[in-house]
């Protein structure tokens, strides 16, 4: 038993259970010490938010090996439900954290349901279709969230696409309206929540990919033709993997939404989907430290580029082209592949 | 249950004596696979037609024929990549028409590919493991949470690969990449990754391709003791004629989709319509000769 805890690839997991670790008690400390800028501190929510994302998109883009172009839809329908959760609770919880912990589980759930239902006609097929629906997906709970109304009165929850219709007492609360999004919103997202949140999808996801399962979605991914013949029930797998990656999501736009007042669908648009792909295409597609690594960097990018006002996103770019061209460089990559534990294991034996 | 799997590597791994190879010790028993009227049209071209077997229990049996003769096309109708267009097949009696790959595996085919297959970016171990897919006795949740069972089954599941590996002596490489093993090993795991599967009955695709003689010779000794020690039927697809005359003890000629000899060995090497499917006719050939050297 001892000699499997030893294994290369468990090896790299503590590693980056490590990383992430340190990294919350360094700023955490920072914090705590009062020397963090007010421009980093607003940020750290959102990093959380985002290097959720990444971690999640890659289960199914590095793990399962299938491109998915509507990641944020999945974001939108946690930011939606789970601050809904979170503002229907507000009499009945009283405690922020639980009440926030309640939002990211129902975001979650209701993420996960969509998956399973985006999943169910497109992850019978091979090919790049999973590309296709997504992206259609992405712009259709756009549409959806910018013409919901949704409010709460005493009779519970009121539902429609028209605001007139809602059909609510005088005294009933608007929640979700249409285009304005949800606004009055508590702010009860917090760091060590978020950090909470990163360290359980890292747990599932290490763990999953080092089960039977994992080791099924990998072999789908490697060779979905000799997966079959060794008896492999490919829809099966495919479905655990996008669910469970949609299920991040949904957590992670609830954890992302209760960070700001107010916010609309329009948060979540395909920028937002191609921008967390970008976080995994750098970091590396399966390496769940590479992604996390390039999530929390992109998203402070921009913040901290903001004295160069107008050239920002030039700036940006010119970064994410250089990253690429320095990741690619033969002889850069094996100066820092000294540093990283061998990837092969024993295949020189 | 679960009783039978934690044996399933020891119980099966009975050994028999390989000298005595009597295709009659089958005769009693009913065959593992039997196709009738077996064929396939891919649009108006026939593939295979009419296409009639039987295995026994624990024969070798051997699929020949040239090139494009529908051999390979043979293997994915047994296991359901392309469904049949006439016909039936019959896998210990029971009818496989509506099964798909993934179900005709579990219910005892499995096979390599002619052109290797593996998990590339998975180690060896994994592979097998793999193969033992449907016998790891843990779910989703069981992995997630680390539950007993995960480490009981996955420290079973390594026994077993490991004794599976062992019959090709590779377990010494179960930590490499599978894909960055030479050809020869690549061939060998494809084959166990297979064999855990438990199969009844294992379809080798030119197991031999692209080996020398003595790697063949090894194959073929590895290929007759697989059969003794699981007690399996094995059918091969080969173009290497020392192999498969060699191991096969019954043997089916194909040429463009028909059934054209079937039987021995020594009958088919002598067989006249064998010969003419590899050959050519003679006469014609020779009437060419004769006209071009005119």
């Amino acid at each position: 038993m001892k000699k499997l805890n030893l294994t290369k690839t468990s090896r790299n997991n503590f590693l980056t259970y490590g990383f992430v670790i340190l990294f919350y008690i360094v700023l955490q400390s920072i914090a705590a010490g009062g020397h963090m800028s007010s421009m980093l501190k607003g940020q750290l929510v959102p990093i959380c938010a985002y290097v959720v994302m990444a971690i999640s998109l890659n289960l199914t883009v590095g793990v399962l090996g299938e491109l998915s172009l509507g990641h944020a839809g999945f974001m939108s329908v946690g930011a939606f439900m789970g601050t809904t959760t979170a503002i229907a609770l507000k009499s009945v919880v009283a405690s922020p954290t639980l009440r926030l912990i309640c939002a990211l589980i129902v975001g979650a759930i209701f993420a996960g349901i969509v998956g399973f239902l985006v999943g169910i006609p497109v992850l019978r097929l091979n090919g790049d279709y999973l590309a296709i629906v997504t992206l259609a997906f992405g712009e259709i709970i756009k549409s959806i969230f910018n013409n919901l109304y949704l409010g709460l009165d005493s009779h519970g929850f009121h539902m429609s696409l028209l605001d007139n219709k809602l059909h609510m007492e005088p005294e009933g609360k608007l929640i979700i309206g249409g285009p304005m999004g949800i606004g009055g919103i508590q702010k009860i997202a917090n760091f060590t929540v978020g950090f909470g949140l990163i360290m359980v999808c890292l747990i599932v996801i290490f763990n999953l990919v080092n089960s039977r399962a994992g080791r099924a979605i990998m072999a789908i991914r490697d060779n979905r033709i000799a997966a079959e013949s060794v008896g492999i029930p490919i829809t099966k797998y495919k479905m655990m993997a996008f669910v469970t990656s949609a299920a991040m999501a949904g957590a992670a736009g609830a954890l992302f939404a209760l960070n700001f007042s107010t916010f609309v669908a329009n948060k979540f648009d395909f920028n937002t989907s191609i921008l967390v792909l970008v976080f995994v295409v750098l970091g590396g597609l399966g390496n769940m430290l590479g992604s996390i690594v390039a999530a929390a960097a992109l998203t402070i990018l921009p913040e901290a580029l903001r004295q160069f006002a107008s050239y920002r996103m030039l700036v940006y770019a010119i970064v994410l082209i250089l990253v690429m061209l320095i990741r690619n460089n033969p002889t850069i990559r094996s100066f820092f592949d000294r540093f990283r534990l061998s990837k092969k294991g024993g295949a020189e034996e | 249950m679960s009783e039978q799997k934690k044996q399933r590597p020891v119980t099966r791994m009975v050994p028999v004596q390989s000298k005595a190879i009597v295709p009659e010790r089958d005769a009693d028993k009913s065959p593992i696979l039997e196709c009738h009227h077996l064929g396939i049209d891919f649009g108006g071209l026939t593939a295979v037609n009419d296409f009639n077997l039987m295995v026994g229990r624990t024969e070798i049996a051997g699929l020949i024929g040239p090139n494009g003769a529908g051999k390979t096309t043979i293997f994915n109708l047994l296991t359901k990549v392309y469904q049949p267009t006439r016909g039936s097949i019959l896998l210990d009696g029971a009818d496989t028409s509506k099964m798909t790959t993934e179900q005709v595996n579990r219910a005892g085919i499995a096979r390599t590919f002619q052109n290797i297959r593996l998990f590339n970016n998975l180690s060896v171990e994994d592979n097998v493991k793999l193969g033992l897919h449907n016998h790891i006795g843990y779910g989703m949740w069981g992995g997630v949470f680390r539950l007993p069972k995960y480490w009981k089954e996955e420290a079973h599941a390594h026994d077993s690969a490991m004794e599976l590996l062992k019959i090709f002596d590779m377990e010494h490489l179960a930590n490499a990449q599978a894909g960055s093993l030479p050809y020869g090993a690549q061939r060998r795991l494809e084959i166990v990754r297979a064999l855990a599967t438990n199969p009844s009955l294992l379809l080798l695709d030119e197991p031999a391709a692209g080996m020398n003689p003595s790697e063949t010779a090894e194959l073929m000794d590895n290929i007759v003791r697989i059969r003794d020690l699981f007690q399996i039927a094995v059918m091969l697809i080969e173009h290497d004629m020392n192999l498969v005359m060699g191991i096969c003890e019954g043997i089916c000629v194909l040429n463009f989709g028909q059934v054209i000899a079937k039987g021995s060995p020594d009958e088919i090497k002598s067989n006249p319509v064998v010969i003419e499917a590899y050959l050519g006719k003679k006469d014609k050939k020779k009437k060419k000769k004769e006209a071009n050297d005119g």
